[in-house]
């Protein structure tokens, strides 16, 4: 390893241009971090992204606590804010994709896992939290998982074992002799590729998006000495600017997480062709 | 697995970040199981009961707002409609009065012109018992003179008195000849 995955933060590298020593750049080693209680070779340990997914957690039940807890028909701030987050997984992605009738049952679950991830993703740039949790893969891997044994019995249940199976893999008559390559290859895709996609999508936004703003807020501590003020200077305003794009990417990709979801679910519910 | 990751670590390449420590995945679950028990169990449900209550007053209110109209609409006809009765029945009235003051001057008239009748009427035979009683007088002091006259003329008393008042009987009588020839002339 290049540097000590303890010290993950750039200024604990205390590390300078024109000092003779190398740029620290971020890697893999910067999704690594020392358990706060047990050791990683234990099979119980707790480190710092449990911890914020279980505080996660805890500010998104009492967001909804504080604002749902006791509704009023004519809301108050707190619960207008609320009602519009919800109104729009609501309305905006479970109708428009399940639709009102079959949708309804699922809202709670879509609801959950866009705020969940919204949260866990804008812990990046929580100020000393300053880590999405989705850049672990666990995190998005249980959500994924979660909605593919979702997908998955939900086929079977709708359409029988035929039907799902004719369902997953996509069969129809009219292909002919391709028939059987497109099967095995649509198999594959939906039940195989699919979850692992679902995950990696939001992991690998993340991952980048920690890694460009971990790069340039190094960069600008890194450069900071004699002359390279000057390009820790523009290096800052990228850590800015990179800031505000992650907002933009958290939100998008926790979007794009439960629409996909909603996908899934309709895909599962609907007559197979 | 995690131990097979830790022992590649340590020969100094990095851990595959595609695979997941179990520990993770375990508090991952727990993490978005505890949301998901609160949001679905209790707090959606509350969310979802007031806005149904909300959307009930909110067309509640419409159909207030709906009453409230038809019953303004059904007032206003009602208005209108006495509105109209009124002015039909002021015109009736008015009609009417035009109809009352005709008869009444026709009544009038006719009243006026029986009164002027009757008066007219009235005259004509105090006229006539008037000439008829002047006749009478006339008659009989015509009578009287002419025999006083004729007695003075004659100087003698005419003391028969059937040949006196057969005479003046027959001057009469040649008189009211006269006159009445003299009415047939005329």
């Amino acid at each position: 390893m290049s540097a000590d995955p303890t010290q993950v933060l750039a200024f604990e590298t205390d590390c300078h241009i024109f000092d003779g020593c190398g740029f620290p750049a971020p890697g893999l080693h910067s999704f690594l971090f020392e358990p706060i209680w047990g050791h990683q070779d234990d099979a119980v340990y707790f480190n710092k992204t449990m911890l914020l997914a279980l505080l996660g957690s805890v500010i998104i039940i009492g967001f909804f606590w504080a604002a749902f807890r006791k509704p009023q028909v004519v809301p108050g701030k707190l619960q207008m804010v609320a009602e519009a987050g919800y109104d729009f997984i609501r309305r905006g992605i479970v109708y428009e994709t399940i639709g009102r009738k079959e949708g309804e049952k699922y809202v709670p679950l879509v609801v959950s896992l866009f705020f969940f991830i919204w949260m866990m993703n804008l812990w990046s740039i929580v100020p000393v939290a300053q880590f999405p949790v989705t850049s672990i893969i666990s995190y998005p891997l249980v959500l994924a998982l979660i909605v593919y044994i979702l997908w998955v019995s939900l086929t079977f249940k709708r359409h029988g074992f035929v039907g799902a199976f004719k369902n997953f893999t996509g069969y129809n008559k009219e292909l002919g002799a391709v028939l059987p390559l497109a099967m095995v290859i649509e198999f594959f895709s939906n039940l195989l590729v699919r979850p692992f996609t679902h995950a990696v999508r939001l992991f690998a936004n993340m991952f980048a998006g920690h890694t460009l703003l971990l790069l340039f807020t190094i960069a600008s501590w890194y450069l900071l000495n004699g002359f390279g003020i000057a390009y820790a200077g523009v290096s800052f305003i990228m850590v800015i600017v990179m800031t505000a794009f992650e907002l933009f990417v958290q939100a998008l990709q926790a979007y794009v997480f439960v629409l996909l979801t909603c996908t899934f679910i309709q895909g599962a519910l609907a007559e197979h062709h | 697995m995690s131990h097979l990751l830790i022992l590649a670590a340590a020969e100094g390449e990095a851990e595959n970040p595609l695979i997941p420590p179990i520990p993770e995945l375990v508090i991952g679950l727990l993490a978005f199981v505890i949301v998901f028990g609160f949001l679905a169990k209790k707090l959606l449900p509350n969310i979802n009961k007031v806005l149904e209550q909300r959307r009930e007053a909110i067309e509640g209110g419409i159909e207030k707002a709906e009453a409230a109209q038809t019953e303004a609409q059904s007032v206003l006809e009602q208005y209108k409609a006495q509105l109209a009765e009124a002015r039909h029945e002021a015109a009736r009235l008015r009609q009417e009065a035009q109809e009352q003051g005709a008869t009444l001057i026709a009544e009038m008239r006719a009243e006026g012109q029986r009164q002027r009748e009757e008066i007219i009427a009235a005259g004509h035979s105090q006229i006539a018992a008037d000439r008829k009683a002047a006749s009478s007088a006339l008659r009989q002091d015509v009578g009287q003179l002419a025999t006083e006259l004729a007695g003075k003329l004659v100087g003698e008393s005419l003391e028969d008195h059937a040949r006196q008042s057969r005479t003046i009987d027959r001057f009469l009588d040649g008189l009211d000849e006269s006159a009445s020839k003299a009415e047939a002339s005329r």
